[in-house]
């Protein structure tokens, strides 16, 4: 029993080393130079995505439920971590204040403020929209979902932000309903999103957000939470039956992966100069749940591989030219059907067990 | 073979239920009164009345599709009752969930066993301490010391539960992987975990041979000398019904036909009806 429980720590320090000797090579092959400039622009979005997809895996992997909308937390994070950046920088300019002067004028700290509040505002849309989803199961949770990715995608695209000596302003009419005053700025402009934002996100922002992002995802999924969370996804009737509410935890694998979400797209949002709310389509939802898929469900480590493999895949592939989504997606193709042939993951199952000694064999999540 | 191992004598309450004498000192564990649930129309339990005493070993007995899971689910609230008071411990539970009923103290297993297949044993059992190690998520995700402590509680815990059934050794083991009588106990352990005072086992012999069967008894025994709780079984298994129940209740198309204890359950002409049919000459075909 104590090497069981040896194993799981084995296997959480396992996926912490994995990122971060991977921050290190990435690191040293930055200053060597050896990394292209088109990669070098992937840096920030592999980690974004990293996060997208270990926090997507805690709703679909650990509580087993499939969501087809989190590109719709990211949305929001994007937004409100993109709009709380700019507040901050303009009330660095304004206030008299001399500390919060110089703490705003710190790119790092406006940044971790922005990651936090788009964090906070993801996870109570999280909650809004679970209160509804979470009443259903299955394949309706996921069409519902779906929908609800839709949805926020098209109220950001309506959505006017405005700021001037009054406060802030809100319209979902046009920039001229907003009725600045004379030097008032738009910070969201509807179907344009944010314009001129500076630059704070950084790789090495996203490898410390990667790590916040496990230790919550881990130390949930191995606690009496994240049992419970488990429960859930075996069997609701029996949960129910020892005296925990499902309800609960379902919406607290649903809020937490919504939050995690919501600070990856703020992440996101302030690696570029704009951001529209176009990027956070079906699309997106659909290439995380495939990172989580490929990866395994339920399986961490795994998530973080599939990002950044198939992040950096289609950069790669350029050398292919013409062929390269053909070339993606049949490796893609290629990794599903090699991970769920039985008789590879029999072999696979022996090597396991081989290197674990007589530990008895012990799944990682539901492998589908 | 049906001879009953229990010399308790039963005492009747002004409700007109029995229950063990030991217990009469005491207000009964369950007093359930005039319990009922139609499915649009069809009245599946009827005037279901039953008292069950803090230490009593009880039995539900009759023919298949008589309702008596059904009165399971009534008591754990996975079903509304449309008509009825269920008084737990002298309090109505008729504004609980199914998660409230099992922390206000009855625990269940399920006919078709409902583990938790892709967890460990182990975690199966600490799921079902659930309530008892009450840590907060905050705790959890930041590795307060607090975290720790519970956990070596939840661990001991359910080590010493596991050991009742000799069951540490598979405490590793992935739940689904068990073997079917294992798997059983495993679920008997879970129910155990979550501290109740009514324990409702859903006929906890099926599948077993007479010799599982017979250790399942003192078992079953055991527990109720050691936790002193009272149990409630479901049981198609005369030999164990009538070896450890102390007060049974037979149940036909719903609704109780006969009380009482071992012996006078085995005389009762409508309970040989119910299981026998009525004499040649007035059979229906």
């Amino acid at each position: 029993m104590k090497r069981l429980r040896l194993r799981t720590n084995v296997d959480n320090w396992l996926t912490y080393g994995l990122v971060i000797v991977a921050y290190i090579a990435v690191r040293l092959l930055l200053a060597g130079g050896n990394i292209s400039y088109a990669l070098q622009g992937q840096l920030v979005p592999i980690t974004v995505y990293i996060v997208m997809a270990v926090s997507l895996n805690l709703t679909v992997g650990v509580l087993g439920e499939l969501s087809l909308g989190h590109a719709g937390f990211m949305s929001v994070g994007a937004f409100s971590g993109a709009i709380t950046a700019t507040l901050l920088e303009l009330l660095a300019d304004t206030t008299s204040t001399t500390w919060i002067r110089l703490g705003l004028s710190t790119p790092w700290i406006r940044l971790s403020l922005a990651m936090l509040i788009g964090g906070i505002i993801a996870g109570i849309f999280g909650f809004l929209v679970g209160v509804p989803v979470l009443r259903l199961q299955g394949d309706y949770l996921a069409i519902v979902t779906l929908a609800f990715g839709e949805i926020i995608k098209n109220v950001m695209s309506i959505l006017y932000v405005g700021y001037d000596a009054n406060g802030i302003r809100v319209s979902m009419d046009s920039a001229n309903a907003l009725k600045l005053d004379e030097g008032g700025t738009i910070i969201m402009n509807g179907p344009m999103g944010v314009i001129g934002i500076t630059k704070l996100s950084s790789f090495t922002a996203g490898f410390i957000l990667i790590l916040i992002t496990l230790i919550i995802v881990l130390n949930l999924i191995n606690s009496r939470a994240g049992r419970a969370i488990k429960a859930v996804r075996d069997d609701k009737i029996a949960t129910e039956s020892v005296g925990i509410s499902v309800w609960r935890y379902r919406m607290m694998a649903f809020v937490t992966s919504a939050t995690l979400a919501g600070a990856a797209g703020a992440l996101y949002a302030l690696n570029y100069s704009s951001v529209v709310a176009r990027k956070f389509d079906f699309n997106t939802s659909i290439l995380v749940l495939v990172f989580v898929v490929l990866g395994g469900m339920g399986n961490i480590r795994g998530s973080i591989i599939a990002a950044t493999v198939l992040t950096v895949l289609p950069e790669v592939l350029r050398a292919f030219n013409e062929y390269r989504m053909l070339t993606y997606a049949v490796i893609l193709i290629a990794v599903m059907l090699v991970r769920n042939n039985a008789t590879l993951q029999h072999v696979y199952k022996q090597i396991g067990a081989r290197l674990s000694k007589s530990l008895p064999t012990r799944k990682k999540g539901s492998e589908v | 073979m049906n001879e009953s191992r229990s010399k308790t004598k039963m005492v009747p309450l002004p409700s007109q239920a029995i229950i063990p004498e030991r217990d009469a000192t005491q207000r009964p564990i369950l007093e359930v009164y005039r319990l009922g649930i139609n499915f649009g129309g069809l009245v599946a339990v009827e005037d279901f009345n039953i008292a069950v005493g803090r230490t009593e070993i009880c039995g539900l007995i009759g023919p298949n599709g008589a309702g008596k899971t059904t009165i399971f689910n009534l008591l754990t609230k996975v079903y509304q009752p449309t008509s009825g008071a269920i008084l737990l411990d002298g309090k109505d539970t008729s504004n609980m969930n199914t998660a409230q009923i099992n922390r206000a103290g009855i625990a269940r297993t399920f006919q078709n066993i409902r583990l938790f297949p892709s967890l460990s044993v182990e975690d199966n059992v600490k799921i079902g301490l659930h309530n008892e190690i009450g840590y907060n998520m905050g705790t959890g995700i930041l590795r307060l010391p607090a975290f720790y402590k519970a956990e070596r509680h939840a661990k001991e815990r359910a080590m010493d539960l596991l050991n009742l059934f000799d069951m540490t050794p598979l405490a590793s083991h992935r739940a689904g992987s068990l073997p079917y009588g294992a798997q059983r106990r495993l679920e008997f352990v879970r129910a155990l975990a979550t501290n109740p005072k009514l324990l409702l086992l859903d006929e906890p012999a099926a599948g077993m041979n007479p010799s599982e069967t017979e250790e399942l008894m003192s078992n079953i025994e055991k527990i109720r000398d050691q936790f002193q709780i009272a149990i409630m079984l479901i049981e198609h298994d005369m030999r164990l019904v009538m070896g450890i129940c102390e007060g049974i209740a037979v149940l036909n198309y719903g609704q109780i036909i006969a009380k009482g204890t071992p012996k006078e359950i085995q005389t009762n002409p409508l309970v040989i009806e119910a299981y026998l049919g009525k004499k040649k000459g007035h059979q229906v075909c």
